[in-house]
């Protein structure tokens, strides 16, 4: 990615006045997930807590945190809710398309919960523990979109 | 070395889901008038003031300045500190940090809300990371969602015992005139309601309201002269886990435990369960009710539903949690964890009328945030011996 490059979160057709730096450790993250399909989780030298996403610093060790690990992209849902009621995106302006798997998700290697969308083609498999891998957007941005969503595996 | 300061009155608007009679400051002038009158003070005995709410809900900002004359902050010292869903609570934890100091005697705090001219959950989410966290969020009920589904999965708890929670604070509500929703539910009832986000039905969950509260809190050079009965502070706290919603340990609210590990300690409390007579908790959906009473110490991991169906958390039981009916009747956010405030104050002074609590020696109040932070306050009939 250039230097200059910018991220782009799309709100539909509404705009949005912010521009936001996500730094080197968000770059780092949106880098690999574009260019070779990675999730990049940053490890913690003194506690050895691995975070997704990564950030420059551990908190309870308050220490500087250089050494990126590959987690994922497979992993199992944490916790989870179904989101049922309508509601305006106020990303987007326009109502949410309810009902949608909201999931906490326990990426392989890592030590937090990465959030995304859960597939609800088959309601009954959603569930803590249940094993997800993502499923890819066609065309991949450099965004959090370029997971369109976890899917539970068998 | 700290004064020694107590809450020595209290005000509260009639909380409605509503209030298109009055704008902020004339609702936020209701709870200030009450306040001053409980305590017999007039605005000539304030040092300072501090004020808070959710300023972004309303997209008015800045309230410590536009407030003055609803306040009485008019040419006085007024300081405004927002912390989320804990606001009220900390407002009240800074009141007693500027007492404390000695360098103010008697301060009025002030917290707020008008929730009908606000979208809540699209201003919630602005509380949260553009990248990383707002993809899926939807207001404060996902999150709220996901721990209840952890605690499920970890400790085998059903919606029904969820339920419990709801009516039994549903109940309490009909004897709190200021709460906004003052109608008994069953348990049917609960569970039949709309599921909002699994296993959250609509019941389960707070409204959005209109409404002001204010405390007034002095130091021991003159709390005794105000009045015969000053509610004590004996401790405050608050922690902050996290940095991404991800980051926390669902099922568990890490920052209640070591909070309420502090003050106890701090005020010599080791049965909690026993010493305290009364909670005023900042339960925004009935789950918390189970959850959170573990992390503060009352049950061990796992027991609270046990401990809310055998009916101890109910008025006339042996720990009595939200006699005013809690955050699931009625919360003007910015002003819900002073309501927490100001309700344990009015059980310890004695002035919680058809909700009293009989013999409240000790009372713990609490804010929740965000969505793992908490504030608490431990509060006592006697005068603290530190």
């Amino acid at each position: 990615m250039a230097e200059n490059e910018h991220i782009v979160i799309e709100s539909g057709e509404a705009a949005q006045p912010f521009n936001y730096a996500v730094g080197m450790y968000g770059s780092r993250f949106f880098k690999e997930l574009r260019e070779n399909k990675k999730i990049m989780g940053v490890k913690c030298p003194t506690c050895g807590k691995v975070y997704v996403p990564p950030r420059g610093v551990c908190g309870p060790c308050f220490q500087e945190m250089k050494e990126f690990v590959e987690v994922g992209p497979g992993g199992v849902i944490g916790t989870y809710t179904i989101l049922r009621f309508a509601f305006i995106d106020p990303e987007t302006g326009h109502q949410k398309p309810v009902p949608y798997g909201y999931g906490f998700i326990k990426l392989d290697g890592a030590d937090t919960l990465f959030q995304h969308y859960i597939d609800l083609v088959d309601e009954k498999k959603v569930r803590i523990g249940a094993r997800v891998e993502p499923v890819w957007a066609n065309e991949r941005k450099g965004t959090i979109k370029d997971i369109q969503y976890f899917r539970v595996v068998e | 070395m700290a004064k020694r300061a107590a809450i020595v009155g209290t005000g509260q608007t009639f909380h409605k889901s509503h209030r298109p009679d009055v704008n902020g400051q004339e609702l936020i002038n209701e709870a200030v008038s009450r306040a001053l009158l409980d305590a017999n003070l007039t605005m000539k005995d304030i040092d300072a003031i501090i004020i808070g709410n959710m300023d972004h809900f309303e997209g008015i900002n800045y309230v410590d300045c536009w407030s003055v004359d609803g306040s009485g902050g008019t040419m006085k010292p007024v300081m405004k500190i927002t912390t989320g869903g804990t606001t009220g609570c900390t407002i009240a934890i800074g009141g007693y940090h500027l007492v404390a100091s000695g360098m103010f005697d008697k301060v009025l705090i002030v917290g707020w809300e008008k929730n009908s001219e606000s979208d809540t959950s699209g201003a919630i989410t602005t509380a949260f990371d553009p990248i990383w966290d707002r993809l899926v969020f939807a207001g404060a009920i996902s999150g709220l969602a996901a721990e209840a589904q952890a605690y499920i999965a970890r400790y085998g708890a059903t919606d029904r015992d969820g339920a419990r929670v709801s009516v039994r604070d549903r109940k309490h509500a009909l004897n709190n005139p200021h709460a906004q929703l003052r109608k008994e539910v069953s348990l049917e009832e609960v569970l039949a309601s709309p599921m909002l986000a699994d296993p959250i039905h609509l019941l389960d969950v707070c409204p959005r309201t209109d409404g002001a509260c204010a405390v007034i809190m002095a130091s021991e050079d003159s709390a005794e002269k105000i009045t015969k009965t000053p509610d004590w502070i004996w401790g405050t706290g608050n922690r902050h886990p996290y940095a991404y919603l991800g980051d926390a340990d669902y099922g568990r609210l890490t920052s209640m435990e070591r909070t309420a590990k502090e003050i106890f300690k701090k005020a010599g409390i080791k049965e909690p369960r026993k010493e305290i007579n009364v909670i005023e908790l900042y339960q925004p959906y009935s789950f918390a009710g189970i959850i959170w009473i573990e992390d503060m110490g009352i049950v061990p991991p796992g027991k609270g539903a046990e401990y809310i169906w055998s009916g101890a958390t109910d008025m006339g039981g042996e720990l009595p949690i939200n006699p005013s009916g809690g955050v699931i009747s009625c919360n003007p956010i910015g002003a819900t964890g002073l309501i927490r405030c100001a309700e344990a104050a009015m059980q310890v002074m004695g002035k919680a009328e058809g909700r009293q609590v009989p013999d409240v020696n000790h009372a713990v109040s609490t804010g929740f945030g965000g969505c793992w932070w908490t504030d608490m306050i431990l509060h006592g009939k006697k005068k603290p011996n530190y």
